[in-house]
């Protein structure tokens, strides 16, 4: 399989880096300050290929923390309020769209 | 049931304690996930979008109250209180944690039940007729044949390996309910001329990218030389398989490029030389297998009890009846399926408490034994007819008895983009509000059998290239769109859909659906030409015309 590294970037705006965590599978987002954090709003925003180049970098070699980094596109609203770029971004972060069968707590 | 001896046991177990090992390694870092992927792969572990997705083997479609009861407490006690079953006899639980992941499986092992082969490119889980044993007319059993391949295959070194995945179908009913002719290999097994019984062996069917229906390399392979010349099939595989190029590695590409009669020559040579061998199956072997399936002890029974004509006179009753209980080959009983495609429900979803409630209605009325169908439905196999009326109002309580089995609301989907890290595009919400279009039941009934299967991308788990009606989800330009095919079918008769057009976008796939529908009506020769027949007599074109007419 293709290293993420040895892939071909290309990016049209504003993006992230995102991956799931090892120990349970939960979405992660890179951070700036070389962690991870479940929070949408806390992943450190890229804006260029050798930012993001370097970004996925630092992610990939973090083996042990997640699992299947890789750049995804966000939208930055207005105030800077950060929102998915796409809808699988979208669905990993608010979860299935569909009417799940009723589960008793 | 099939009973596992203690060489099973010790099988799971020791895999299980295998795999501990081997995610303590991975989450101490020991283990990189390049070196972890393959190994979570053979014990059905995925990463999809929102967590690791745990897909456990039901092996031929057979359950134990207790396993599946056992499965509801995975549900409960390691997921989000539901689990998914697959159109491969499979159950997926979506949201369970790596660190959990081999209690759960431990826990399942004490049930006999384990995930063994049911991902990576090996020999998958085994499928058969979900009315295996019980089925009208069937020649024999063919779990016991299931059951031999699986013990066969599990762990086979020269199959751990193989260029691509590989899936087996197994059917000894003329109607074929286990779609064997899109499978890797598929055997039904029949009668010759000289009474004896075997195998017509079909090889490379499949869908996904690129369908093919399965073609007959052999048309009587006698039991005793099942393995053998299973075998040779998959050696030849493995020699001439293409490993370069994942799109081109299955079976059915490799029939499709030498050609089934070069393909059939060199598996009889390869079978020529080895078909005395180790591998040709005694008696003894097989009635051991078969000495260690239990079968129900059948009471003589009326064919039309007295709770049955009663219960006759309750119009719902009757309506579910007619689309959820079929002919059982024991006077007396009857084949419930159990309808997991609710109104507005995702299709194939079961909670812990309906998994619990079927548990407990199969210790009632089925001899303790459920099935699970490719159409994603469970079925109870064995209920007397004298138990419908008091089954129905059970399976009522707990959502499993809509009235729809085989109608245009029991479709097939896969988990599409809601889960899955491959999908281009969402199935159930599709599903979801077709079976709000189609919950008149008057109408559903008026339609009749009619299957609609719905994928959310090429891979095809949701089998949309065999649906009635197919619908493929594709992104472009990042907006999903849907693909529509009609005319293919799962059984017997197979055949892969053909498109009908541009695809559509996610907003119109149910109004499309139902124009092909009303179209169907309008065209059909005759109130049971069923939907499928109409479109083999018209082709696709009036269909088209009516969907693109307009838009």
């Amino acid at each position: 399989m293709t290293s993420p590294l040895e892939q071909k970037i290309r990016i049209a705006g504003p993006s992230i880096v995102t991956a799931n965590r090892t120990s349970d599978g939960v979405v992660i987002y890179r951070t700036a300050a070389n962690g991870w954090s479940t929070s949408l709003p806390d992943a450190a925003i890229v804006r260029t290929v050798e930012e993001a180049r370097a970004l996925l970098a630092e992610s990939v070699a973090d083996d042990v923390g997640a699992v299947g980094p890789y750049i995804a596109p966000v939208e930055i609203k207005d105030g800077g309020k950060v929102k998915p770029g796409n809808l699988r971004e979208h669905i990993r972060l608010k979860g299935v769209t569909i009417d799940l069968l009723p589960v008793p707590a | 049931m099939y009973a596992y001896d203690e060489l099973d046991r010790t099988l799971i177990n020791e895999r299980v304690e295998e795999f501990r090992d081997q995610v303590k390694r991975r989450l101490s870092g020991e283990l990189t996930e390049d070196e972890f992927k393959m190994l979570r792969l053979q014990n059905g572990v995925y990463l999809q979008l929102h967590a690791y997705m745990f897909r456990v083997a039901i092996p031929y479609g057979t359950l134990s109250s207790k396993q599946l009861r056992r499965l509801a407490h995975v549900a409960r006690r390691y997921d989000r209180g539901y689990g998914h079953f697959t159109t491969r006899q499979n159950i997926q639980f979506n949201w369970i944690k790596l660190a959990e992941l081999p209690d759960a499986l431990a826990d399942l092992a004490e049930v006999g039940i384990h995930a063994m082969q049911t991902s990576g490119n090996n020999t998958r889980n085994v499928t058969s007729d979900q009315w295996a044993g019980v089925a009208p007319g069937e020649i024999e059993d063919p779990r016991i044949w299931s059951e031999l391949l699986r013990q066969y295959t599990t762990l086979h070194p020269e199959f751990s390996f193989l260029p691509r995945k590989f899936k087996f179908a197994i059917t000894a009913s003329a109607h074929d309910r286990a779609a064997i002719k899109v499978h890797d290999i598929g055997l039904r097994l029949h009668k010759n001329a000289q009474g004896e019984t075997g195998f017509e062996v079909l090889v490379g069917g499949g869908l996904g990218r690129t369908p093919f229906i399965g073609k007959t390399i052999k048309p009587f392979v006698p039991g005793r030389d099942l393995l053998s010349y299973v075998e040779a099939i998959l050696r030849v595989y493995n020699q001439y398989g293409r490993r370069d190029n994942i799109y081109k590695a299955r079976i059915k590409i490799l029939v499709h490029e030498l050609g089934i009669e070069k393909f059939a020559a060199e598996v009889e040579d390869e079978w020529l030389a080895m078909r005395d061998s180790a591998l040709t199956l005694d008696d003894a072997v097989v009635e051991e297998i078969r000495s260690r399936f239990s079968y129900p002890a059948y009471q003589k029974l009326p064919h039309m009890p007295e709770e049955l004509k009663q219960a006759a006179h309750d119009p719902l009753f009757e309506r579910w009846r007619k689309n959820s209980v079929f002919t059982h080959k024991v006077q007396g009983y009857a084949i419930v399926t159990l309808s997991l495609k609710p109104v507005g429900g995702p299709p194939g979803d079961a909670t812990a408490e309906q998994m619990d409630a079927v548990a407990d209605l199969a210790d009632k009325y089925s001899f303790g034994e459920i099935r699970v169908g490719h159409e994603q439905n469970l079925a109870l196999p064995h209920v007397a007819k004298r138990d419908l009326p008091a089954l129905w109002k059970a399976l009522d309580k707990v959502g499993l008895a809509t009235p729809n089995v085989n109608l245009v609301s029991d479709i097939i989907a896969c988990p599409g983009l809601d889960y899955c890290s491959l999908a281009n595009a969402r199935s159930i919400p599709i599903a979801q509000e077709l079976t709000r279009r189609f919950a008149n039941h008057d109408t559903a009934d008026l339609i009749g059998r009619l299957h609609i299967n719905i994928s959310g991308c090429i891979n095809a788990c949701g089998h949309h290239h065999v649906g009635h009606i197919g619908i493929l989800g594709v992104e472009k330009n990042g907006e999903e769109f849907y693909q529509i095919t009609i005319g293919g079918r799962a059984d017997e008769n197979a055949e892969l859909g053909v498109l009908i057009g541009p695809a559509v976008p996610y907003g119109e796939v149910a109004d499309v659906v139902e124009d092909i529908v009303e179209a169907y009506l309008a065209l059909r020769a005759r109130p049971d030409e069923l939907f499928v027949d109409t479109v083999k007599r018209l082709g696709v074109e009036p269909f088209r015309e009516r969907v693109y007419a307009t838009r």
